[in-house]
């Protein structure tokens, strides 16, 4: 067997003006006759390089150390150059231009920081505190704000412009994950260009002009009731405490302090990647054991690793996908093809919106967070002989659509609120500082039984490309009775994982096991049908790359062929959530992904069907096996076709 | 309906033969077209004053994308405060402008000319529609044009829908395309990345009749009137208080003496020359001159009588650029709501010197840090009569401090 990796072309996904976005190096031949292999002198503050032709002033001044303060200027953005933060002074120009958005294309001069650019720097921020309401210790983003950061930064001590004493508009807290207060909006429009280019989802957009421009929904209306699909992409870029997650810690803090309440959390593998940014350590430190350690102190009664549903989730997907392939190829019934993942509820929602028809391919399969709220609140409270009623299930996840996924109505197969609350990250490094934890400092301790197995298969899911290595794993060993580690080295299937937009890849099944696996024996007879068979897979994160995906299904193109694709809401999967640490750029994303795999690797299971909790509960629970009948009514959902236009 | 024509001189217009500029044109190399352009020192006529033969050049030297073609945008959104003249030319002299557009789809290379119509003009539309249609009957448009093998070109209107800041040519462009009427950022400029991403020519309608002019005379000819660095005549658009308001033409250089003279002005306090963008200058500096060397203009001239408050009229500029800013950069977004806010204090007798100061500070950055030329020109009103009329204005109240 062998996997060839045809990557695809999806790179550029901005909708953004042709005019806005920078032309790195394009220009480098034809019109760049005279710049010997597109390169171009810069000298900035005195000091002179070559940069290649169409760099911005920003990128050459990085690159040379000398830092130009920014705000609405984001890495993973189109250029905006609207808040004039970062603008300088070019020899030869009458006016400053902004850095962020000046591409180099002729031999120029700059200065950084005379008295002219000092002068228009400083207005520019007593500009927009004149228009920002909002005491600094009652905000969310105390001491991680942009705009609190860039006032220290220029010496602002007084207000010289005014500023606004009584809140002006209302807080829109109508939606389950994202909070918007426009009394604190800088108008930077970085939640606008996240929601339009990274997310192509445009629920989000500047209305009105002048001193009545707002960020604005469709017509006005509240968050909740328009197309947003909670991925908190735009939480993750706003500068300031205009957006942010609706907090669930102080409802947590309330079930902790019950004496009747056995409150049980589950933690996503994404946190753990992340969490240790919220204490000062640089991105990529991973947090897993001092974080059980300090989840005990703050008094959480068990602390479960995510990673157990996760695999759950690869038995029940990863066997629906082979049910659609018997189906498909063996009983010659229609099945939607390609099957999509469900795990990301942000990406769910998006389909729901924006492609309804598509629903039959999603998974019936519940994400971990709910799987594991539906086994907590009757497996496991059979097992323990608690009441579930007095059962709190919380969820860690790195996300804000988890707290609208946990709220649809259709999540309560146990008979109760299968998952009460969803935590960010970033709510719960409060609630650990809150309880006068240092989290570093924490001994390291291990997850709770029965859900306490670490695997690398459940790890990965944190990453891009991770569900999908997960399930091949699985799937690749059922079906050709081999070990992983035979087919790619260490078990690390490679061509599945990396940052691109879109991947897309072909494994030809060229042997198959002559035994099925008993736990589904009694699903399919034999892997005859397997056979010669190359399976087409797809990896896409970030809804604009989905949106690629779906529209090359809707023509007929190769994606259309494809058996099985992930699909992530958020750009680099759940490490990027919408509710991981603040900020967020590519060099963190890639950070917190070495993490992950970092913590694949150590792990002594790695494959979902290997996790012996999950063995455990086929055997003892769910003893129909997968897409049984006791699974479908716990682990398997519906779908509400939403549509994009609203009333 | 039939518009009154506020012309008030014989405009040059009146005396060049109908379609002759296009012949001429037909008859040259593009490159040829383009050089008389230059030789004619032409300058936009909107009031930036960029030489037209060189915007010509750079979108002509233009390469373009495979599958793309270049674009002639003809910028008929004219909303200064106080001009009207473009609407004076569109309404007596459409043919004029669709023939400098022609022309410079020739001299470009471009097939697709768009005439950006400001939305209180939608009255002008079924007219310049007659006049495409009659252009186009008469093969002034169209296939093979005027018989010249291969050169195709077509003019279609697109309304405007009465945003001032759509005037600014990215900002018109983005409009064009369908988006929210805001500037750009330039570099890359509309020559080389314009309306779709294609190299884009957008001329004021002024410009484009004196194109025709232009090619059907010769650049020398246009060069004769003037000044040495303001060649050629313009059309003044004179409003205010003054006996004969309406559309004037003068060859640049005019002093603005001569002007009030002319138009029935002569008792005036001030001017503003250029519009609520432009500059106010007070009855010591008439003699100075309209052109782009000195007072530079896009032909809105606004006369002031002795009784005129001058801090009501700089209120007055202020809310039209609090109205119509496109709130995008933050210097002009807030920069000219905090100058409304002192107009009103100072009238208040509340501003402090200091903050006057602090006021006047702010001006300068809005000047340099604006994204664009809105909010780079939008303190200028402010700036230039709170420099000639301070004592008129701190006299009015008592001043706080």
């Amino acid at each position: 067997m062998s996997a060839e990796i045809r990557q695809d072309v999806v790179g550029d996904t901005s909708r953004a003006p042709v005019s806005q976005i920078p032309k790195l190096g394009k220009k480098a031949t034809g019109e760049a006759a005279g710049y010997i292999g597109g390169q171009v002198s810069a000298t900035i503050d005195g000091h002179e390089l070559k940069v290649p032709l169409g760099t911005t002033i920003l990128e050459a001044a990085k690159s040379m150390g000398i830092r130009i303060p920014t705000l609405c200027h984001h890495p993973d953005l189109c250029v905006a150059g609207v808040c004039r933060v970062c603008v300088v002074e070019v020899e030869g120009q009458r006016t400053l231009q902004a850095a962020c958005a000046y591409p180099i294309t002729a031999p120029i001069k700059v200065y950084t920081h005379t008295q002219k650019v000092r002068r228009a720097r400083r207005h520019v921020v007593d500009l927009l505190l004149s228009e920002h309401y909002g005491e600094c210790y009652t905000c969310v983003r105390n001491n991680n704000c942009e705009l609190q950061s860039l006032a220290k930064e220029f010496g602002v001590d007084f207000f010289r412009f005014g500023h606004v004493t009584e809140p002006r508009f209302e807080i829109d807290s109508s939606s389950y994950s994202v909070i918007r207060d426009p009394n604190k909006c800088v108008l930077c429009r970085r939640c606008v260009r996240t929601c339009i280019d990274v997310q192509e989802v445009g629920a989000l957009e500047a209305s009105g002009r002048s001193i009545g421009t707002r960020i604005s929904t469709y017509l006005d209306k509240p968050l909740g009731e328009v197309v947003c699909i909670n991925c908190g992409q735009c939480i993750n870029r706003c500068p300031t405490g205009a957006l942010h997650a609706k907090d669930a810690s102080d409802d947590v803090w309330r079930a902790i302090e019950d004496p009747t309440k056995h409150v049980v959390i589950q933690t996503a593998p994404s946190p753990r990647a992340g969490i240790g940014e919220c204490f000062g350590l640089p991105p990529g430190v991973p947090m897993t054991f001092q974080m059980n350690t300090a989840l005990r102190l703050a008094g959480f009664d068990k602390v479960f690793d995510t990673n157990f549903s996760a695999d759950l989730t690869i038995i029940e997907e990863g066997t629906e996908l082979l049910l659609r392939l018997y189906k498909a190829l063996v009983a010659k019934e229609p099945v939607a093809f390609p099957q999509f993942t469900s795990c990301s509820p942000g990406w769910v929602k998006f389909l729901e919106h924006f492609y309804p028809e598509y629903i039959p391919n999603l998974s019936s399969a519940k994400s971990p967070q709910q799987m594991f709220g539906a086994v907590i609140k009757t497996y496991y409270a059979q097992k323990t002989g608690i009441d579930p009623k007095d059962i709190v299930t919380v969820a860690l996840m790195p996300c804000s659509a988890k707290k609208f996924e946990c709220n649809r109505p259709e999540m309560d197969a146990s008979g109760f609120k299968d998952v009460d609350y969803g935590l960010t990250t970033r709510e719960l490094a409060q609630m650990i500082k809150e309880a006068g934890i240092h989290l570093p400092d924490m001994p390291k301790s291990d997850f709770d039984d029965p859900f306490g197995t670490r695997t690398g298969s459940g790890v990965i899911f944190g990453a891009m490309g991770g569900v999908m290595e997960a399930a091949l794993r699985t799937v690749l060993e059922l079906v050709t009775g081999k070990k992983v580690e035979n087919l790619f080295e260490n078990a690390n299937i490679v061509p599945v994982r990396g940052f691109d937009g879109v991947r897309y890849v072909e494994l030809p099944v060229t042997e198959v096991s002559p035994t099925v696996e008993p736990l589904i024996a009694h699903l399919v007879p034999n892997w005859d049908f397997l056979k010669g068979v190359t399976l087409k897979l797809a990896v896409a994160h970030g809804t604009a790359n989905a949106k690629k995906v779906l529209e090359d299904i809707k023509a007929g193109g190769p994606f259309s062929k494809c058996h099985f694709i992930e699909f992530m809401a958020c750009p680099g999967g759940c490490l990027g959530g919408g509710g991981q640490p603040i900020p967020t750029s590519p060099e963190i994303r890639a950070a917190r992904a070495k993490a992950i795999y970092d913590e694949d690797a150590a792990s002594e299971v790695r494959k979902s069907h290997e996790n012996p909790a999950v063995v455990e509960l086929y055997r003892e629970f769910l003893t129909d096996g997968p897409c049984g009948h006791v699974s479908h009514r716990l682990l398997h959902t519906h779908y509400t076709p939403r549509g994009k236009y609203i009333d | 309906m039939t518009p009154v024509s506020s012309k008030k001189t014989p405009f040059t217009f009146d005396s060049i033969e109908p379609e002759s500029g296009l012949k001429a044109a037909l008859g040259k190399s593009r490159a040829d077209i383009i050089a008389e352009i230059s030789a004619s020192n032409l300058r936009g006529r909107g009031g930036a004053g960029f030489p037209t033969g060189t915007k010509w050049n750079l979108a002509a030297a233009a390469k373009v994308p495979p599958g793309g073609r270049k674009f002639v945008v003809c910028n008929a959104d004219e909303g200064e405060p106080g001009t009207f003249k473009d609407r004076v030319i569109l309404t007596e002299y459409a043919d004029l402008v669709f023939e400098g557009m022609t022309i410079a789809g020739l001299a470009i290379g471009a097939a697709d000319g768009i005439l950006y119509l400001r939305g209180e003009y939608l009255y002008l539309r079924p007219h310049l529609e007659g006049v495409l249609a009659r252009r186009r009957a008469a093969n002034l448009l169209g296939k093979n044009v005027a018989g010249r093998d291969g050169f195709d070109f077509d003019i279609r209107i697109q309304m405007g829908s009465g945003a001032y800041v759509c005037g600014e040519e990215t900002a018109l462009i983005e409009s064009l395309e369908g988006n929210r009427g805001e500037p750009r950022n330039r570099p890359p400029f509309p020559v080389d990345t314009g309306f779709d991403g294609q190299p884009t020519v957008v001329n004021n309608v002024e410009t484009l009749a004196w194109v025709a002019c232009i090619l059907a005379r010769s650049g020398q000819w246009f060069k004769s009137a003037g000044t040495a660095k303001s060649a050629g005549f313009k059309l003044f658009s004179v409003s205010g208080d003054c006996t004969a308001p309406g559309v004037y033409e003068f060859p640049l250089g005019v002093t603005v003496q001569e002007l009030l003279d002319k138009v029935g002005g002569s008792g005036a306090k001030a001017v503003q020359i250029g519009g609520a963008s432009g500059h106010c200058i007070p009855a010591s500096e008439f003699s100075r001159r309209i052109a782009f060397e000195d007072i530079a203009t896009g032909g809105s001239i606004i006369v002031f009588g002795p009784g005129r408050d001058m801090l009501t009229v700089a209120k007055n500029f202020m809310e039209f650029f609090v109205e119509e800013s496109c709130g995008q950069c933050t210097p002009c977004r807030a920069g000219n709501a905090r100058l409304l806010e002192g107009i009103e204090m100072l009238e208040r007798g509340e501003c402090s010197m200091a903050y006057l100061r602090e006021l006047l500070g702010l001006c300068e950055t809005m000047q340099v840090a604006s994204k664009c030329g809105l909010g780079q020109s939008s303190p200028n009103a402010f700036m230039s009569i709170l420099k000639h009329f301070r004592d008129e204005i701190m006299g009015r109240t008592a001043v706080a401090h």
